[in-house]
């Protein structure tokens, strides 16, 4: 979950922006309590609107915050709920970690209703998203590759995010159903995320559906 | 290819589950927000108190007749608030770039504007001519106001152990948790007072 407040800085802004809100309702209403009233209404929609339009997506993140172990090594972040275990997406992760020495990091988001997450009842998304994980990992062991992996935030965006600034990843893999079926692709996150992290980002889809 | 495979959280980790770090917020600064999120609660109450109390009352004039509250005073102790927030922006922006004297300075001013607000609000309440149990205005103004005057009783004893701790030389560029805690703290406490003065005194 995304904190609007995040510092001093922050709460220092939010008591200018109340100053200026509570003056002008505050004048408006000292010369005609009906144009205080107008005023309220306006600067409050006006500040639902700012709102709203700030939770788009900010700068792009740098990738290369925090960085350890051998000099050379790539750094793979697979990002996956669902699809998780799917054929394309093993061979894709396959395929990247065969490139000299790979650390792979697989981060299934808890994906959840909006209304459990508001209720902080995250526990069964966790579960869920911790089993898939421990299947994924299983069956990247069994095809050979080095991976440790995570449960990671709801959003997958956030996930991303998350994941970079402790594994500082080179490249980016994300996994979804096929157009029409994916709820991921239909909120954007694949080209939100080309939008937002400096990285390669490689988007394997996965047919479930499609065991052939 | 070595194989290793293991889920974090799930194998080897002991104890209490890590906390998740989607907040992106550090731990104790998290903590000063929740803080404030359940003040606001019960500034809530006291607010819905208020707005009761006039609206079941619903006189002709507010504050009811024959009680005058002290607007341009209270106008005046608003300004030196609002100018004490800025004192402690600047203190903090100070010790992030090092500047040590900035922080102490911003610090000492920051107190003494608190100071100045608390001992104003004091000498009013002697000075306005109504008690708290005159009736329930009265009561809802006295508690309403005082509520936030402990507020800022508690703003000053964290900027009093501040301002100690930024002479002992506490605080640096990399470690001033301390200070932006408080300051967090100390804007709460000015906005509230923003909205108390707009609702009791004003509208």
């Amino acid at each position: 979950m995304t904190n609007p407040l995040r510092s001093e800085g922050d709460a220092f802004r939010f008591l200018l922006g109340t100053v200026v809100y509570f003056a002008l309702i505050a004048i408006a209403g000292v010369i005609n309590a009906w144009a205080g009233l107008v005023v309220f209404i306006v600067l409050s929609v006006a500040v639902v609107w700012w709102w709203w339009r700030s939770r788009e997506p900010p700068a792009p993140v740098q990738a290369s915050a925090v960085r350890g172990g051998p000099e050379g090594e790539r750094r793979i972040l697979v990002v996956a709920n669902e699809t998780v275990g799917g054929e394309p997406l093993l061979q894709q992760v396959k395929q990247l970690a065969s490139q000299g020495t790979t650390r792979v990091l697989v981060v299934s988001p808890a994906l959840n209703t909006r209304l459990r997450a508001l209720a902080s009842d995250e526990d069964p998304a966790r579960a869920q998203a911790q089993d898939r994980l421990d299947r994924s990992l299983a069956e990247l062991e069994r095809n050979g590759v080095q991976a440790s992996g995570e449960v990671g935030d709801g959003d997958p965006l956030q996930a991303i995010e998350d994941a970079l600034r402790t594994f500082g990843a080179d490249e980016i893999v994300i996994s979804t159903h096929p157009e029409g079926r994916s709820n991921w692709l239909e909120r954007g996150v694949v080209s939100s995320a080309r939008e937002r992290y400096a990285v390669p980002i490689h988007h394997v889809v996965v047919d479930l559906g499609d065991r052939s | 290819m070595t194989a290793h495979a293991h889920a974090e959280g799930s194998h080897e980790h002991h104890g209490p589950p890590v906390a998740n770090a989607s907040s992106r917020v550090d731990a104790r600064v998290l903590g000063m927000f929740m803080f404030i999120a359940s003040e606001i609660m019960l500034f809530g109450s006291f607010f819905t108190a208020y707005f009761f109390v006039r609206v079941v009352n619903n006189p002709p004039q507010w504050p009811p007749e024959g009680f005058h509250l002290p607007v341009y005073v209270a106008g005046l102790n608003t300004a030196i608030l609002v100018t004490s927030s800025f004192t402690m922006h600047w203190a903090l922006t100070s010790i992030k770039r090092g500047n040590r004297a900035g922080l102490q300075a911003g610090l000492v001013l920051t107190f003494l504007m608190g100071f100045t607000f608390l001992a104003t609000q004091v000498t009013e309440y002697a000075r306005i001519g109504f008690q708290p149990g005159d009736n329930a205005f009265t009561t809802i103004f006295f508690c309403l106001t005082g509520l936030h005057g402990a507020h800022v009783f508690v703003g000053l004893s964290i900027l009093l152990f501040m301002t100690i701790r930024a002479f002992r030389g506490h605080f640096s560029p990399e470690e001033h948790h301390g200070v932006e805690i408080g300051g967090i703290y100390w804007h709460f406490v000015d906005v509230m007072w923003i909205v108390v003065y707009t609702t009791v005194y004003i509208l």
